[in-house]
């Protein structure tokens, strides 16, 4: 299930199609800039094709394969064009490179489509470093910090050594070892609503660890996990605010965290 | 215990709610999650190991045919007396009349999953046949009257402290220590004597070596030997899966099977049982019977199961799994708990009455990375909930959302009018930085906050931006 992007020399520049995500676009745009700003600062051309939506994940782990089929068209339709297709998600990015060639299995067309998009798709951070090898430049935040590795990234793309060595180059930065920073969060996207208590449950002890790890803002690569931990450390009254990890790589580490007023 | 009447979500409430249980659970799978990672610290080959356990297995599979005739024949050559069921009923029912034609009043058990999954400790009950559970966790069970909670630790759901209670009210000669130690002995006590009497021993298998004919079976207390080897009969029950070409080939999947499930190098008891006594055998039993079991197995692999076929049994994927680490084996309600269970349930109890278990996962995959043999849990998982969807067992709800959010959301320009919308309406149920009371976020707000979107998508400001350069 693993399989570590492997790096490639990129075209210079490179053209870039950033796939900002529902979520990010909904609920925390200021995610969708830092991914901009991460993007251009290491050279590349980006452009956000205005066809994205969603990619089709809620209704994939529904088992409604056929409405994943609608969706994952409109997006290999939409990121065609671009050299890379880049998301600040390894849950969306999990579903495009490694699940829309079995919803499209059916359609051999569009699974070789789907397969040629795939080899191009990376998570933001490790697309910054194992593609661009960039190192983020001049950035102060003065914090601890610590990490939780999102399931979907960890595990199908292998991401964890690059939101690290990145977090690295942030000046006044330290990084607390997180508990069981690659246990699930509880969130699994509509699994935390379907079954609510059993999420919950999850999300406690989760929330608890972070809060034995000393440090003060926890960071992640994934919004819908990060909402989850985000909403139960603020239930239970914890002082751990949370960001997402390309924030604070573009410098947006001093503004307002996930459920804080702005 | 009467489970039947009650929804998946019940049975799990009631479990959330029982913190005896939660500190179970977690003495429980804690030790075995840390022990397992200590076990492959030492064990650097452990990646090529489980390459090789899985092709062994693959090919089994794939030649299940030409496997399940050769050891027929050699264990017929042994002496052994060979026996097939289709079906969990049938194998309880070869099993009841071979202990029947042995005029058996009581029998010896030899822990075993298999024997759960065709019913034979009700099977036996039911038939007047006195059963006697001899491995420790599967007595506390028998005392308890209830059901295993864990493929390896059939008892895991007991705290030692409520274990104790049990002993003391149930054996005849009760320790007065509260020692695991003492508690041990009043059980070996209350059993010794029983193994020793039965007319009938009965076991599972965890492989079935094709090129020898014989069953291979492994514990840690030694209640294998001692059962199998005293009484006239000896019975052994096994599904089909359980083969494996040579015994060369039972020990490289035994590396695995013991590092996975316990974290030791080795069990304390590992046990090859070929045949009858034989004429100058000291011991050993005068009849030895195997029933080969498919209940399933074979459906498994026409339907797109049969990486599942290669799982043996280890537990690690539900001693890993977030979701069975707070709910225990029981809230499954089928023979089998955790990912490897879910996948299980619906081949044997069918889809309808279980499809919960498969979509009660958050799919993180942790369930495969720790998996021995590498079988993709989370894609065969999901695999029930497509068919689930396919044959309209979800709710309408559901259905109906899934379909008018795919509609929206492949028409962008609608896409944006409805995000628009949701983060409009959103706003207006926030205070603080908090959405609060909205309609339709109960089951997250229940037991989190969530957090007000910006005043604008991306996408809006992104469109702003370009027009303004």
């Amino acid at each position: 299930m693993t399989q570590p992007q492997s790096a490639s020399r990129p075209p210079s520049p490179p053209r870039v199609g950033l796939f900002v995500t529902c979520l990010v676009d909904a609920m925390r745009p200021s995610v969708g800039f830092a991914a901009l700003k991460l993007l251009r600062d290491a050279g590349c051309r980006v452009e956000v094709p205005e066809a994205q939506t969603c990619c089709g994940q809620p209704a994939f782990n529904s088992g409604d394969t056929a409405d994943t089929a609608v969706l994952a068209r409109r997006f290999i339709e939409a990121f065609e064009p671009y050299d890379y297709v880049v998301a600040p998600s390894g849950s969306c990015v999990g579903m495009t490179r490694a699940h829309y060639v079995e919803a499209l299995a059916d359609d051999p067309a569009w699974a070789e489509r789907a397969r040629r998009l795939a080899d191009r798709t990376y998570e933001l951070m490790s697309f910054l470093v194992d593609v661009m090898h960039f190192t983020p430049a001049g950035v102060k935040l003065d914090a601890t910090v610590t990490y939780h590795d999102s399931c979907s990234g960890l595990r199908e793309l292998g991401v964890y050594a690059q939101p690290r060595a990145l977090l690295d180059s942030v000046s006044g930065l330290s990084l607390m070892p997180l508990e069981g920073n690659d246990v699930c969060c509880g969130f699994g996207g509509t699994f935390c609503v379907k079954y609510p208590a059993i999420s919950n449950a999850v999300v406690a002890e989760k929330a608890d660890a972070i809060d034995r790890s000393g440090a003060r803002l926890l960071l992640g690569g994934d919004l819908g996990c990060l909402m989850n931990m985000a909403g139960k450390l603020k239930r239970k009254g914890s002082r751990v605010r949370a960001f997402h990890a390309a924030e604070v790589l573009a410098g947006m580490g001093d503004g307002p965290a996930i459920g804080e007023e702005r | 215990m009467q489970e039947a009447p009650m929804s998946f979500k019940a049975r799990a409430e009631r479990a959330l709610a029982d913190p005896t249980l939660k500190l179970a659970i977690d003495r429980t799978t804690g030790t075995a999650e840390r022990k397992r990672a200590v076990a492959m610290t030492q064990f650097p080959q452990f990646e090529a190991a489980r390459e090789c356990g899985k092709r062994i297995k693959d090919h089994v599979i794939a030649h299940l045919d030409h496997y399940l005739l050769e050891f027929e024949r050699n264990a017929i050559a042994s002496g052994a007396k060979v026996h097939w069921a289709r079906t969990a009923e049938e194998a309880s029912q070869i099993v009841v009349s071979l202990c029947r034609q042995a005029g058996a009043k009581r029998v010896t058990r030899v822990k075993s999953m298999l024997g759960e999954e065709i019913g034979l400790p009700h099977a036996l009950d039911e038939a007047g046949i006195e059963r006697v559970e001899t491995d420790l966790a599967e007595h506390i069970v028998q005392l308890g009257g209830d059901r295993p909670s864990h493929i390896v630790w059939p008892s895991m759901h007991r705290t030692r402290e409520q274990v104790s209670e049990m002993f003391k009210r149930s054996h005849r000669a009760p320790h007065r220590e509260e020692t695991i130690e003492a508690m041990v002995d009043s059980a070996r006590r209350e059993l010794r004597d029983k193994f020793l009497s039965a007319d009938v021993a009965i076991s599972g298998a965890n492989f079935l070596v094709a090129d020898t004919g014989a069953t291979c079976t492994v514990t840690n207390e030694g209640n294998a030997e001692l059962t199998t080897t005293p009484p006239r009969v000896h019975i052994v029950t096994a599904g089909i899966e359980k083969l494996v070409p040579t015994t060369a080939h039972a020990f490289a999947m035994l590396r695995l099977l013991v590092r996975s499930a316990t974290g030791a190098d080795v069990t304390q008891y590992t046990t090859f049982h070929c045949g009858p006594k034989q004429p100058g055998d000291r011991d050993g039993p005068e009849e030895f019977h195997i029933v080969l079991v498919d209940n399933g197995r074979t459906r498994m692999l026409r339907e797109g199961l049969k990486e599942m076929l290669r799982c043996i049994r280890c537990g690690a994927c539900m001693n890993h799994c977030v979701v069975f680490r707070q709910l225990g084996g029981h809230v499954y309600g089928g023979t089998y708990p955790g990912p490897m269970g879910a996948v299980l349930t619906p081949v044997f109890d069918g889809l309808k009455s279980s499809r919960d278990l498969p979509h009660a996962c958050t799919l993180n995959g942790k369930c495969q990375e720790v998996c021995p043999v590498d079988i993709p849990l989370p894609t065969l998982l999901r695999g029930w909930r497509d068919r689930s969807w396919r044959e309209g067992l979800e709710p309408a709800s559901m259905r109906v959302g899934m379909g008018l959010f795919t509609f929206v959301a492949s028409r962008p320009r609608l896409y944006r009018l409805a995000t628009a919308v949701a983060i409009r309406v959103m706003r207006l149920f926030s205070r603080g930085g908090t959405v609060r009371g909205m309609p339709g976020l109960g089951a997250w707000t229940a037991h989190r906050e969530f957090p007000a979107p910006a005043e604008r998508s991306f996408m809006a400001m992104y469109k702003d931006l370009e027009k303004g350069q």
